[in-house]
């Protein structure tokens, strides 16, 4: 039986980035809220210590501060053929856990998608015909990239976002990426400053007429002052950002740009170390009644709430309400049902320059989102009209760290041991570089995600099912991007290098990206999304469902910058729209 | 359980077995309930416990005798580093699988087990620590099959190369439920995160792996060197626990 609590306003699941934002914007608004998370608090001072924080085998390979399979995994399979077996480690993607998030150990790049990703669907039908699409599940978003630029400038101010605009109201601007989508206003920050490789990267490119550009950074290029009033540092390179948390203040979270303001209002309160069982929605209803959760004493809540909003990681969201029968589920073989439908990924190839030792790259000055992108093979940005696929990859050189049990690389043919090993991994850890591309997945059918018929969790539920692999669609675009990589590979001058191209059978037991999307779509048909154009459940109205989990496809860029717009839009609908009239949905279906 | 347990138990690992009580306990929900400021406490922090040489925890005497041979050919010592035993891989090895590591306190552990394709990831019902002590008593069979009478530590260098060579390529039959290719794989992850990660983990040690390769360790503040293109950084490596420089810590 579980314990009745009084009841609040708001229940937000989970205490990242999008549960940071929109608890702040809610209980700014005046609204009770309170945040229930199921991993540990977390600060800068006391988690992502500076005495200590620099240990690669603490937080990169025991990975410390993410989610253990232990606490929840997550079943896999390439295709409905295979049984799906629980990923016992995450080794393919590395969800996190506790406050902050997955935001407390990204790397921090931050991207903003194009107008034609939101209406992806409309503008390849318009662009190359209905035919050239007819194997994918594209989908518009139900917003335009017009009215995403307000949210994606809140979300890069709070931030702190350092980079270079390419198109201000129109204007290309010189520096910044010239395929940019119109945006109203400059970053907050100038780039980082650019260490030596990502510089090479550039002069290579630049001189082969592509066009690289700053990648837009959340690790910051000078102190800084959000509007919040909480003040970040200067990043000092030290090249421990991705699994690690930021010790200096210099890398955009939950705690360095929202936390420190949120904590201080008496109308919020953050719950830890309780993990939310399911959102209660009597049999039939359009309405939650609040959450059921657990804490780490084994004690059951039931938390009321006139409104939930349901944060958790991607794949998570999807889960909960799979487990809460928020939807209908969707099901492959007849296409119908939105619940897991979607399910996108990120299709990426890799190239490493194997220089003479003339180059000295000092690898492990670096930081997460310090680099060089060129976006000419990105999205639309060029044309699709000769070519056999659709979608496009940003090809990045951001060598974010030199850290050696997993950032030592030798040439092809070398042993992986002995003497030889030891000479190679000497001679190439100074010289060697690496960039890559980093690509769109675009959803076909097959790819989805529902619950699992046997593994469980340590409360009985079932775990999430994964059926995924990459769409032949996607494989072909990614072999034309490392077609272009090896070009400029070619230019680069160095004496070898290798192309790592994307195959077909993804594979789990290889670290790709946590860049899961989808599952819980928006749009603007009840029948192919789960969520309305605000994030709201199309079936349950004062449910709303924010993060990457609402992508209908995912773009060749990395989410949060998205992710981060869509807590401000799902929160503004709510204080200005949904608080009119409670519990009507903002879309008539 | 709850995730609760792997927190307790990462931080009864790391403090030596003192468990830290959680900040909080503002509302008379649970333990863990924050309002109205920011809960942060002094002397809170979780700093690893260094690991310190001398005795087994885990391993057996005539695995310390197996393994530090099999580390000194993964890593043979040369003008580049000393062998991976003299640089503590052996000794890392030992206290992480005497650890939560060795026992997969943070993997999925429930069944049903199926060997799975390879894009699924290991599969076996094992943890780190039965997969060492699995692999290495097969090893020894191996070995005993091969020269009967004879150990592993008996070879020649050239001998025990080409052994280790067979099993990475998976030709040996290990016949208890593992693989050899899969273990060789597993225990040079195991071995080369000894030699590569920081000091304080028994493994790497005066920092040999960080100097063959010249990364400088735990250093937290580049700016000076990022606009200094193509020159090589000279700074000595530096451990969480200090420098060798400065005759700290990481010395004793």
């Amino acid at each position: 039986m579980s314990k009745v609590l009084p009841r609040k306003d708001v229940v937000v699941v989970g205490l990242g980035w999008t549960g940071s934002i929109v608890s702040h914007q809610l209980a700014e608004a005046g609204l009770d809220v309170v945040a229930i998370e199921r991993g540990p608090w977390r600060d800068t001072a006391t988690d992502f210590n500076v005495g200590y924080m620099p240990d690669e085998l603490r937080y990169a390979i025991r990975r410390d501060l993410f989610l253990q399979a232990r606490a929840e995994a997550i079943t896999v399979r390439n295709n409905t053929g295979q049984d799906a077996l629980p990923m016992r480690n995450y080794i393919g993607f590395l969800p996190g856990n506790g406050v902050g998030g997955a935001g407390v150990h990204w790397n921090g790049q931050t991207w903003r998608f194009y107008d034609s990703d939101f209406e992806l669907k409309s503008h390849l039908t318009d662009k190359y015909g209905a035919d050239r699409i007819k194997d994918l599940q594209i989908q518009d978003w139900g917003v335009t990239g017009a009215e995403m630029d307000g949210y994606y400038d809140r979300f890069e101010k709070l931030a702190g976002i350092s980079g270079k605009a390419g198109n201000i109201k129109g204007e290309i601007q010189p520096g910044g990426n010239p395929f940019e989508s119109a945006r109203s206003d400059e970053y907050p920050l100038p780039p980082m400053q650019m260490t030596y490789g990502p510089s090479l990267f550039a002069d290579i490119t630049g001189k082969m007429g592509l066009h690289p550009f700053p990648s837009p950074s959340a690790n910051l290029s000078k102190n800084y002052v959000n509007p919040l009033g909480i003040a970040m540092g200067q990043c000092t390179y030290c090249g421990f950002c991705e699994r690690f948390g930021c010790a200096n203040y210099s890398k955009a979270s939950a705690q360095t740009t929202v936390l420190p303001a949120l904590m201080r209002m008496p109308n919020f309160e953050a719950r830890t170390q309780c993990e939310v069982l399911k959102v209660e929605v009597p049999k039939g209803a359009e309405m939650a009644r609040g959450v059921t959760y657990i804490d780490s004493t084994g004690e059951e809540y039931f938390q009321p709430a006139d409104i939930v909003v349901i944060c958790a990681y991607q794949l998570f969201n999807v889960r909960l309400m799979l487990l809460s029968g928020i939807g209908k589920p969707y099901d492959p073989q007849s296409g119908e049902g939105t619940v897991g439908r979607n399910y996108c990924y990120q299709t990426n190839a890799g190239t490493r320059l194997y220089f003479e030792d003339d180059k000295k790259f000092n690898p492990f000055i670096a930081a997460g989102a310090l680099g060089q992108t060129c976006d000419d093979y990105n999205g639309d940005s060029f044309d699709h009209s000769d070519l056999d696929f659709v979608g496009g990859a940003g090809i990045n050189c951001i060598p974010s760290n030199g850290r050696p049990i997993e950032t030592r690389p030798t040439p092809p043919g070398t042993p992986k041991w002995g003497a030889e090993w030891k000479k190679a991994t000497r001679d190439t850890y100074q010289s060697s570089l690496a960039f890559g591309a980093q690509g769109s997945s675009y959803a076909t059918r097959g790819n989805y995600l529902d619950l699992d018929p046997t593994y469980k969790d340590n409360y009985g539920r079932p775990l999430l099912r994964m059926t995924f692999d990459f769409p032949d669609n996607d494989l072909r675009m990614s072999h034309y991007v490392s077609d272009r990589m090896e070009e400029i590979a070619k230019a680069s001058g160095a004496k070898q290098y290798t192309v790592s191209r994307q195959k077909k059978g993804w594979n789990s037991a290889i670290y790709q990206s946590t860049h899961n999307t989808g599952g819980a779509i928006m749009g603007t048909d009840p029948t192919t999304s789960a969520l309305n154009p605000y994030l709201q459940s199309w079936d349950v109205h004062n449910v709303f469902v924010v993060g990457a989990s609402a992508f209908p496809q995912n773009a060749g860029k990395n989410p949060t910058g998205t992710v981060g717009a869509l807590a401000f839009r799902a929160a503004d609908a709510i204080r200005d729209q949904y608080l009119k009239a409670p519990g009507a949905p903002l879309v008539k279906a | 359980m709850t995730s609760l347990p792997l927190r307790s138990s990462r931080r009864a690992f790391l403090a030596g077995g003192v468990s830290l009580l959680v900040v909080g306990a503002l509302s008379p929900v649970s333990a863990h309930s924050y309002s109205g400021q920011l809960p942060w406490l002094i002397d809170n922090t979780e700093p690893p416990v260094p690991v310190k040489p001398g005795g087994w925890y885990f391993f057996l005497p005539d695995e310390v005798a197996l393994m530090s041979a099999i580390c000194d050919r993964l890593i043979p010592a040369d003008d580049l580093s000393p062998s991976g035993t003299d640089a503590g891989c052996v000794v890392f090895l030992d206290r992480q699988l005497a650890g939560p590591y060795g026992r997969a306190e943070r993997l999925y552990m429930k069944g049903p087990f199926h060997p799975g394709l390879p894009t699924q990831g290991y599969q076996g019902p094992n943890t780190p620590a039965q997969r060492f002590r699995k692999g290495l008593a097969a090893i020894g069979k191996a070995v005993d099959a091969k020269t009967p009478g004879k150990k592993f530590t008996d070879w020649d260098a050239k001998d025990q190369d080409a052994f280790l060579t067979s099993l990475e390529k998976g030709d040996v039959k290990f016949g208890n439920g593992l693989d050899s290719k899969t273990f060789f794989a597993f225990m040079l992850e195991n071995v080369m995160e000894g030699f590569f990660a920081d000091p304080i983990y028994g493994g790497n040690k005066d920092m040999a792996g960080w100097k063959m390769i010249g990364f400088p360790g735990a250093r937290y503040d580049y700016r000076a060197w990022v606009p200094q293109h193509n020159k090589p950084f000279t700074g000595a490596p530096i451990s969480i626990a200090g420098s060798v420089q400065w005759g700290g810590k990481a010395d004793k």
